[in-house]
C-alpha cells in the first residue's frame, strides 16, 4: 500500500492506519491530510491507530505535525484507539505526544471533535448561515 | 552467552526498517515475551534501524537469541560504516538530534531495553548492541 486512505464524513476526515508504515508512507500520510483539509474545509480529523502495533518517536513526530498542521489550519485532531503496550512504550520512550488530542475509542474521539467544533459532523448548510441543529 | 539462534538483516531503506521490526517482533513471539515486552524491544529496534540508515548511512543488524542460565533474551546489534558520533554522551542525552527525528533514539532505546552498548569511532562507524531479557 503506497497511501492510507482518509475519509470524509461531513466536516471531519477520518483515517484508519491499518499497516506498519514505513517512513516515506507516514510522510505521504502527513501531506495528504493537510491538502484534504484545506481542500475540505474540514473541521476535526480523527486518526484511529488500533491496528498500530507500535509508534516510535518518527511515527509519533508525524503524529505530533499533523495535529500541529490542522490546527494552524483552523481543524482539532484526535487520536484514538491506542493500544495499552504502544501507550506504556511511548511513555518510556519519552514520547508523550504534547499538543495531541486522544481518545479510547472511536465514540469517544468523535463525541470530543464534536465539542470541540460546536457540532456534529454533517456538512454545513450550502450557504454560510450555518443553520445547523 | 550461548547463542541459540542468529540472522543478519540488511539496512538500506525505510522498507528494511519495517522488515527489522517485523522479524524482532516474531523473535520476540518466539521468546514468548509479553505483550508490553514485545512492543518495548520492536520500538527500541525501529530507533536503532533508523539511527542506521540516517546517521550511519545504511548497515545491518544482527539478531540473536540468548540463553544464560535458565533465562532467554533477545540480543540486537546494529553496525554501520557511517561517519560515527563525535560525542556519544551528547547523542545519548534526550532532545539531541542532528537528523529528523526527536533525538529521543539512543536514549529512548536504552530505556527500553535491559542492556545497552555503545561503541563508535569518528569515520569508522558506530555499533550499538542492546539486550532485553524474557
Amino acid at each position: 500500500m503506497d497511501r492510507i486512505p482518509i475519509l470524509r464524513m461531513g466536516r471531519f476526515l477520518l483515517v484508519s492506519i491499518q499497516v506498519d508504515m514505513h517512513d516515506r508512507l507516514a510522510l505521504t500520510l502527513q501531506d495528504d491530510l493537510t491538502a484534504r483539509i484545506t481542500e475540505t474545509g474540514a473541521r476535526g480529523v480523527l486518526i484511529d491507530i488500533s491496528s498500530l502495533e507500535l509508534v516510535d518517536s518518527f511515527i509519533g513526530r508525524v503524529i505530533g505535525t499533523i495535529a500541529s498542521m490542522a490546527r494552524v489550519l483552523d481543524a482539532e485532531t484526535v487520536v484514538v484507539g491506542m493500544r495499552p503496550a504502544v501507550a506504556i512504550t511511548l511513555v518510556e520512550l519519552g514520547l508523550a505526544l504534547p499538543g495531541v488530542r486522544t481518545a479510547l475509542n472511536v465514540e469517544r474521539g468523535m463525541k470530543l471533535l464534536e465539542a470541540a467544533t460546536g457540532g456534529k459532523p454533517e456538512p454545513e448548510g450550502t450557504g454560510d448561515a450555518g443553520s445547523e441543529e | 552467552m550461548p547463542v541459540l539462534k542468529s540472522n543478519t538483516l540488511p539496512i538500506r531503506s525505510d522498507a528494511d526498517i519495517v522488515q527489522v521490526r517485523q522479524a524482532v517482533r516474531n523473535l520476540a513471539v518466539e521468546l514468548n515475551f509479553g505483550l508490553v515486552d514485545q512492543t518495548k524491544v520492536v520500538t527500541a529496534a525501529s530507533e536503532l534501524a533508523r539511527n542506521t540508515l540516517d546517521h550511519g548511512g545504511g548497515g545491518s543488524v544482527l539478531l540473536e537469541t540468548l540463553q544464560e542460565g535458565d533465562r532467554k533474551g533477545l540480543c540486537l546489534t546494529f553496525e554501520d560504516t557511517g561517519p560515527g558520533i563525535r560525542d556519544v554522551e551528547q547523542a545519548m542525552r534526550d532532545g539531541y538530534t542532528t537528523g529528523k527525528g526527536m533525538g529521543l533514539g539512543l536514549g529512548g532505546a536504552k530505556r527500553l531495553t535491559h542492556e545497552f552498548f555503545i561503541h563508535s569511532e569518528v569515520g569508522v562507524g558506530t555499533k550499538v548492541t542492546i539486550i532485553r531479557w524474557k
